[in-house]
């Protein structure tokens, strides 16, 4: 990173001489930064210029004035989002489903990556194909993968699953019990092969002489597993753990949008602050208010991605990411 | 049997089932695809169906290839211009990230990395393409927004250069006389295959799969990617009909086997990525392997 103070006080202390041999190797290296340019041109666009619109937050916005001659409201927008009981709601479901993701995501594909370690076969490229396929799958996809399964009248659940139960058919899409089980699985299903693999990745690197000296002291394979392989994966579990909580405010917008077809009754279990900053954008036209709970959802995910590198940092500073 | 064989055969137990779980919701849209539509009126999507029919494909690609045929033009030359723009993009400001010879390089470092940390948010991002530059219903709303260039890709791109090009061999090249330009693409280029490969990969994935595009900036038909086209197939499969070019097609659809052929659409959209699966899941697992190391 940058250190600013760094910069300035070469430019104050010593103007004249450092100043002309910084712009010298500026002009030598003239070809880099025209190759940079495209790219920083496009982050400026795509990504900085956006940062100045969270203005609109505090505005009330009229698009016949323009967006710099709306009014200033000031923490009216926020007051208002924050008196619905969709805040609440939407806070809920976005940190609730990223921790039960979290949790189960760690378990399951750390798991597999260390059963998937032990089996010494041609065929274990077989279950690890099987296992990734899915995260090429795009969300459109899986919704109709679910469709299939799920559907009322046709579906292979109501069709098959539940009479062989002698259970009635189920309305899936109108019933928001079912919903966060359902969403917790697509999750797993969908991701558990990618993460699986990092973790695999670092259990390859695990340097053999360990597990060698552990089975001449003759430890069983469930406790090489216990004292070798998992104490060795939790800097990368760590790592992982604080990333994901970094982004704990964040939702993926397919999962809860396509996935449960925007089936409205569902609303209360599937609304998460991105499909309620989507909604109220494009379907409502609530723009300072969609704006309002995007910027709650930036600054609150900015503050989480420097608290959990912060926490990193303590833990490894290797890891952190800055 | 003894107990070292009696565990193994547990775990290949468990990976069978596992495998079986990731793949039986394809088959199970596979088989339904290809399946009588009465039997499905009958007895739903099933594994084992009564009778099989190729009839929702031949709607889809003889009766009425419109809508499919286009849209997997918009989505093939998408890709293939997104992925070639986007790899550039990303190499050429990777590289003179890497070289540390570089004055304001950490700047210029956090300038990218700052992206992943903080965003303006959907509002003024949707603002920015809509109104400041008016991408809407055009294909380049489809290539441009967000997708193009990505801080992670950079970071790992940069990571590549730095461990595996010899800054002597650069400096070797400079007392050639080579421009940057030219030690750029004779020689960092070929010596970064695996890390191109690499990007390149998740950035065909991305815009292969990407539907979020044409659902925020485009209102008409034109330009639907494939995925989006599903999508809105999923939600109103009455969608192909409405926007067929073939003028026979409302009277079509009320022949047409609708459930079978929602299936075939699924199987459509996911159909290369399945044929091409086997040759690049090897790769890909190794570019995620170069990921995994710290950016």
């Amino acid at each position: 990173m940058i250190d600013a103070r760094q910069i300035t006080s070469e430019f104050i202390n010593e103007p004249v001489k450092k100043r002309s041999t910084i712009w010298k190797r500026v002009r030598q290296h003239r070809a880099l930064y025209l190759m940079m340019l495209p790219a920083i041109l496009y982050l400026l666009i795509n990504n900085y210029l956006p940062m100045f619109g969270v203005i609109i937050a505090f505005k009330d916005i009229n698009f016949t004035k323009g967006i710099l001659h709306s009014e200033w409201v000031g923490f009216a927008n926020f007051k208002y989002l924050f008196a619905t009981t969709d805040a609440y709601v939407i806070t809920r479901n976005t940190i609730l489903y990223n921790l039960a993701f979290i949790i189960i995501g760690l378990i399951t594909s750390v798991g597999i990556a260390i059963l998937l370690n032990e089996i010494r076969s041609k065929i274990s490229r077989f279950y690890q194909s099987a296992l990734l396929l899915p995260y090429f799958i795009s969300m459109v996809i899986v919704a109709y993968l679910l469709y299939g399964m799920l559907n009322p009248e046709y579906g292979f659940m109501n069709k098959t699953i539940l009479p062989l139960l002698h259970i009635d058919p189920v309305y899936w899409y109108m019933e928001p019990k079912y919903w966060p089980l359902i969403l917790i699985l697509v999750n797993v299903w969908k991701g558990v092969g990618y993460s699986a693999i990092v973790y695999i990745a670092s259990i390859v690197g695990i340097d053999q002489e360990y597990y060698e000296a552990a089975k001449i002291d003759g430890a069983t394979k469930w406790q090489q597993i216990k004292h070798i392989t998992i104490p060795l994966l939790v800097p990368i579990m760590t790592i992982m753990t604080l990333l994901a909580v970094g982004r704990i405010f964040y939702s993926d917008f397919g999962l809860f949008y396509q996935v449960p077809m925007n089936s409205g009754p569902l609303l209360p279990v599937t609304n998460t602050i991105d499909t309620y900053v989507y909604r109220g954008l494009m379907q409502l036209g609530d723009i300072s208010m969609a704006s309002a709970a995007g910027l709650y959802q930036s600054l609150v995910g900015f503050l989480l991605v420097l608290l959990s590198n912060y926490v990193v940092r303590k833990i490894n500073r290797d890891n952190a990411l800055f | 049997m003894n107990k070292k064989e009696k565990e193994s055969w547990v775990i290949h137990l468990f990976f069978g089932i596992t495998s079986l779980l990731m793949i039986l919701p394809l088959l199970l849209v596979l088989i339904a695809s290809l399946t009588d539509e009465q039997s499905i009126l009958a007895n739903g999507y099933s594994f084992f169906p009564e009778k099989f029919s190729l009839d929702a494909y031949h709607y889809l690609f003889i009766l009425d290839p419109g809508v499919i045929f286009r849209s997997y033009g918009v989505t093939i030359i998408v890709t293939v211009v997104g992925t070639i723009v986007s790899l550039l993009l990303t190499a050429m400001l990777a590289y003179p990230l890497s070289r540390t010879t570089l004055p304001f390089r950490n700047a210029f470092a956090f300038f990218v990395f700052f992206t992943l940390l903080f965003n303006g948010g959907l509002v003024s991002w949707y603002l920015v393409y809509a109104r400041f530059i008016d991408l809407r219903d055009t294909v380049w709303a489809l290539i441009i927004p967000g997708l193009l260039l990505n801080g992670f890709n950079v970071l790992i791109m940069r990571t590549f250069f730095t461990t595996t090009i010899p800054p002597t061999m650069i400096e070797a090249a400079h007392i050639d006389g080579a421009g940057e330009a030219r030690i750029f693409a004779q020689f960092v280029v070929p010596l970064s295959k695996p890390v191109f490969a690499t990007i390149g990969l998740f950035n065909t994935i991305a815009y292969w799969n990407d539907w979020y595009n044409s659902l925020v900036f485009l209102s008409r038909a034109k330009f639907f990617s494939l995925q989006y086209m599903l999508n809105m197939s999923l939600l109103n499969i009455q969608f192909l009909s409405q926007n067929s070019q073939n003028t026979n097609a409302a009277s079509l659809m009320q022949s047409t086997p609708q459930e079978t052929m929602r299936m075939a659409m699924a199987i459509i959209g996911i159909g290369p990525i399945l044929l091409a699966y086997p040759f690049f899941q090897k790769y890909f697992v190794k570019g995620l392997t170069i990921g995994a190391i710290k950016g």
